[in-house]
């Protein structure tokens, strides 16, 4: 017997489907967009480009096997058919869509599913999602540079592959969703080589029409995108090279429709005070943990009553309030908007008084001198100096590392440097929608390396079994058994305190009068910032 | 002539070769692993060894420095850790924009700087000299980015008459040259005041005075054209102020040159990139010095090459 893919989480998000599909058909087709950014974009080749500016752009541009449904978290079927598992979760068989096209008008065939799942697994292609597909069959000597291909991946005919993993991942639908899976047509990769990210060459709802560099991108429609009546816009532009001030001016201006890097925080509470603008921010919740590495393996952090004193100490509130109160508090790792987040769960309560009475108990009545690294963009060091003063309550003199991105990043990666680091600039923004992507390489052993990115140095051997055991219930029977088995592990990390678990960053889009469409499209999950082909003009009706 | 113009231009390539070193040792010595830039934060330590061997960034010090020292005398500056495109490329694009930005500019400062000069000059201790001297302080001082900020406001926000930033028009460049030129303005209003004084006070000057010719006459053709002479020389100098001042300007007005270019490769580490924006500018800085030594004693017969 074999099941689909899909049914597993069909059911939980069937009102926002049907909420969403409500705003495809009735949106008017035409029109156009402006989009600002600050930076230049890196690049719009699929199995390259990791940061969040071009990850949207990719989304409009490509399509992978699975995507999402607008605005929602729900996986979709994209290039796919039909997804068919079989029984013991080993085996995928996908069935491509009919008359599915490249921007350069050849049909998609299995071969450019199989040769870009090779592409991005390639060392060679050194891309930075390669890991991700370490469930699939022959990854592990085809990404040391051995053998031909990957073997697991099997061309049955023109349209139909089958993926066969070498463990059952419950993951795997989100990865075949994620950018990285994107397929791209070999022809158009070869003939541009390393110029395929400035060149890009897709099956998505638009396609690349100019690129100016440090001026500007354009999009314009794919008359043979696979979806009926999508993408909603004519064309989307990307103005390059605005401060995120000087992007809000012009969208003041009736110049701009959304400034891509946000609203700038000086003007923050101008924008949200004045009835008019406020009106058009869309706020949601993001994906999105910002927190406190304790590192568990530098003295006096390798002491959990130490870490359990500092969770107890930190002010959450007062640094929402120093953010405008673009945040929630959080508790634990897992943000609100994922599943498996412990609604009941209290946490650590802030209480100084007990902090301090813990830390006594701990043997540091006197307090200790520590080092806090932080990135030194705003608001960052203000969120630094907030944490030192309630570390100073309890008698914990932390100096603040202050320090461009790169720097923190490496200090952390180093097993003996950062005692404790702020995550803000750097925090975790999943990259899909699972409970699982909070662990590995943030709180799992295998991230507690030289160059990882788990810098509280945490490993608890026992969560990983746990959460090897948990990613291996595949199937939609087991799905809730498996995000109960994510919120214990997650709630037992912190006992252990690796953390301390600040706020979860709100998003708030800011848009023209003359864009519309469904508010879940403004604040879309997985599009940031908004959801480039579902958006609407209302020049157009 | 010629032998100096040889043992210059000799000069001028060690100074070059010298920045080059000076440059790769910093970035070789900068903490950050551009591989791990590359990488992102889901990848395994794996991947980032096997992006660090593709790169060569495991080679000693030495080894990287020789391979990127041949390479560029092929004229291969190679390519952005992060765009995978030509660095060449990348700066070939960008170059017009920003030399349009330094002509704009440097015709703005000329236009400004020697009007005040030569006015406060004529008006020497009067309320007009000292309210533009005052001015020309205040511009010397002045940062950027807020002159920057501050102009966008309100010409082209407020009065709008000018585009709110971007490239392409004349409209366009008007905002970020005299954002660029203000700096270099009060500078060149000082030295063209104490040239044109220093002139006035001279014994041909008084000759014709005395020969009774008109005072405008006096100045147009006899004391500005032999107080402007030091300063023509000064704007090859002056080449490497721009340099630093159009990463900011450019930032502001979102001017798509190499300014812009080089912040966005500071950020994230992309050396190539950041080796090849230094290099295009230590080469711009180096010629223009250059010119302005050998076009000083063309102007100045008094200076001799040497």
């Amino acid at each position: 017997m074999k099941k689909l893919l899909l049914t597993g989480v069909a059911g939980l998000a069937l009102a926002a489907q049907m909420a969403s599909a409500q705003v495809d058909e009735d949106a008017p087709m035409g029109g156009t967009m402006i989009v600002t950014y600050k930076d230049d974009v890196a690049t719009l080749d699929p199995a390259i480009g990791y940061d969040w500016q071009n990850w949207s752009m990719i989304k409009s541009l490509f399509d992978g096997l699975m995507g999402y449904e607008p605005g929602t978290t729900t996986l979709r079927n994209e290039l796919a058919s039909d997804v068919q598992i079989s029984e013991d979760g080993m085996v995928y068989t996908v069935t491509l869509k009919d008359g599915i096209k490249f921007h350069n008008g050849r049909e998609i065939v299995a071969d450019d599913v199989k040769y870009s799942l090779e592409r991005v697994t390639n060392p060679e292609t050194r891309s930075p999602g390669a890991g991700f597909f370490g469930m699939i069959d022959g990854f592990d000597s085809w990404n040391a540079g051995e053998g031909d291909g990957l073997s697991g991946v099997k061309v049955i005919d023109d349209k139909t592959v089958e993926i066969t993993l070498s463990r059952p991942d419950a993951t795997f639908g989100h990865v075949l969703a994620l950018n990285f899976a994107s397929i791209v047509p070999k022809e158009a990769v070869e003939a541009s080589g390393e110029d395929f990210g400035r060149e890009p060459v897709g099956s998505g709802a638009f396609k690349l029409a100019e690129w100016s560099p440090g001026q500007r991108v354009v999009f314009e429609r794919f008359e043979e995108y696979h979806r009926e009546n999508l993408p909603k816009l004519d064309q989307v532009t990307f103005e390059i090279g605005l401060e995120p001030t000087v992007a809000l001016l012009r969208l003041q201006q009736g110049q701009a429709d959304v400034p891509g890097d946000g609203i700038p925080p000086a003007q923050f509470l101008q924008v949200m005070n004045d009835p008019a603008q406020a009106d058009n921010v869309i706020e949601g919740g993001q994906l999105h943990t910002g927190y406190i590495t304790l590192n568990t393996q530098m003295a006096p952090f390798d002491n959990v009553d130490v870490r359990k004193a500092v969770n107890m100490a930190i002010n959450k509130d007062r640094i929402v309030r120093i953010i405008n109160g673009r945040a929630v508090p959080a508790n634990q790792p897992l943000p609100p908007t994922m599943p498996g987040y412990a609604e009941d769960y209290e946490g650590y309560a802030f209480d100084p008084a007990a902090a301090k009475e813990m830390l006594a108990e701990a043997g540091f009545a006197d307090g200790f001198s520590t080092e806090l690294y932080v990135m030194n963009v705003d608001p960052n060091p203000r969120i630094a100096q907030a944490i030192q003063q309630d570390l100073s309550e309890i008698g914990i003199d932390a100096e603040i590392r202050s320090l461009a991105q790169a720097n923190v990043i490496a200090a952390g990666g180093e097993a003996d440097q950062a005692p404790m680091i702020w995550s803000g600039g750097m925090a975790w923004i999943a990259d899909f929608p699972d409970p699982s992507n909070f662990y590995g390489p943030i709180l799992g052993c295998a991230g507690a390396v030289q160059g990882g990115w788990n810098w509280a140095w945490y490993c608890n051997e026992e969560l990983d079994a746990r959460a090897a055991e948990a990613d291996a219930m595949t199937g939609a029977e087991n799905e809730e058994a498996r995000i109960e088995a994510w919120k214990s592990i997650y709630l037992d990390v912190m006992e252990d305190a690796p953390w301390v678990p600040v706020f979860n960053e709100q998003r708030f889009t800011l848009t023209s009068d003359s864009i519309a469409g469904d508010d879940s499209l403004f604040v879309d999950p997985v599009h940031i910032p908004v959801n480039y082909d579902y958006i609407y003009s209302k020049d157009a009706e | 002539m010629q032998a100096y113009l040889v043992r210059r231009l000799f000069e001028s390539a060690l100074i070059l070769l010298g920045i080059t070193l000076v440059t790769f040792i910093l970035l070789y010595l900068v903490p950050a692993d551009p591989a791990r830039q590359i990488a992102g934060r889901s990848a395994t330590a794996e991947t980032v060894q096997n992006i660090r061997d593709q790169l060569g960034l495991n080679d000693p010090f030495f080894v990287q420095y020789w391979r990127y020292l041949t390479a560029l005398f092929q004229g291969d500056m190679g390519r952005s850790y992060l765009q995978r495109a030509e660095v060449s490329e990348l700066i070939a694009a960008r170059l017009p924009a920003s030399l349009l930005l330094m002509v704009a500019a440097i015709v703005t400062e000329l236009i400004f700087g020697l009007t005040i000069g030569i006015i406060a000059a004529l008006r020497r201790n009067r309320p007009a000299d000292h309210g533009l001297m005052i001015f020309s302080f205040v511009s010397i001082s002045a940062p950027q980015f807020v002159i920057g900020i501050l102009l966008l406001y309100i010409f082209a926000v407020k009065l709008g008459w000018f585009p709110i930033g971007g490239y392409g028009t004349f409209a366009h460049v008007v905002l970020p040259a005299i954002t660029l030129g203000f700096l270099g303005a009060g500078w060149y209003s000082r030295m063209m005041r104490s040239s044109m004084i220093d002139v006035l006070g001279q014994d041909f000057v008084r000759t014709a005075q005395a020969k009774g010719l008109a005072k405008g006459r006096i100045i147009l053709r006899h004391v500005i054209p032999n107080a402007v002479l030091p300063i023509i020389a000064m704007i090859g100098i002056d080449i490497g102020l721009f340099m630093s001042g159009i990463v900011v300007v450019e930032s502001v007005y979102g001017w798509p040159g190499i300014g812009q270019l080089a912040w966005q490769a500071i950020q994230r580490v992309d050396i190539p990139v950041i080796m090849g924006v230094t290099m295009v500018s230590a080469t711009a800085i180096v010629l223009g010095n250059l010119l302005a030594d050998l076009v000083a004693p063309m102007i100045d017969p008094r200076i001799k090459t040497k």
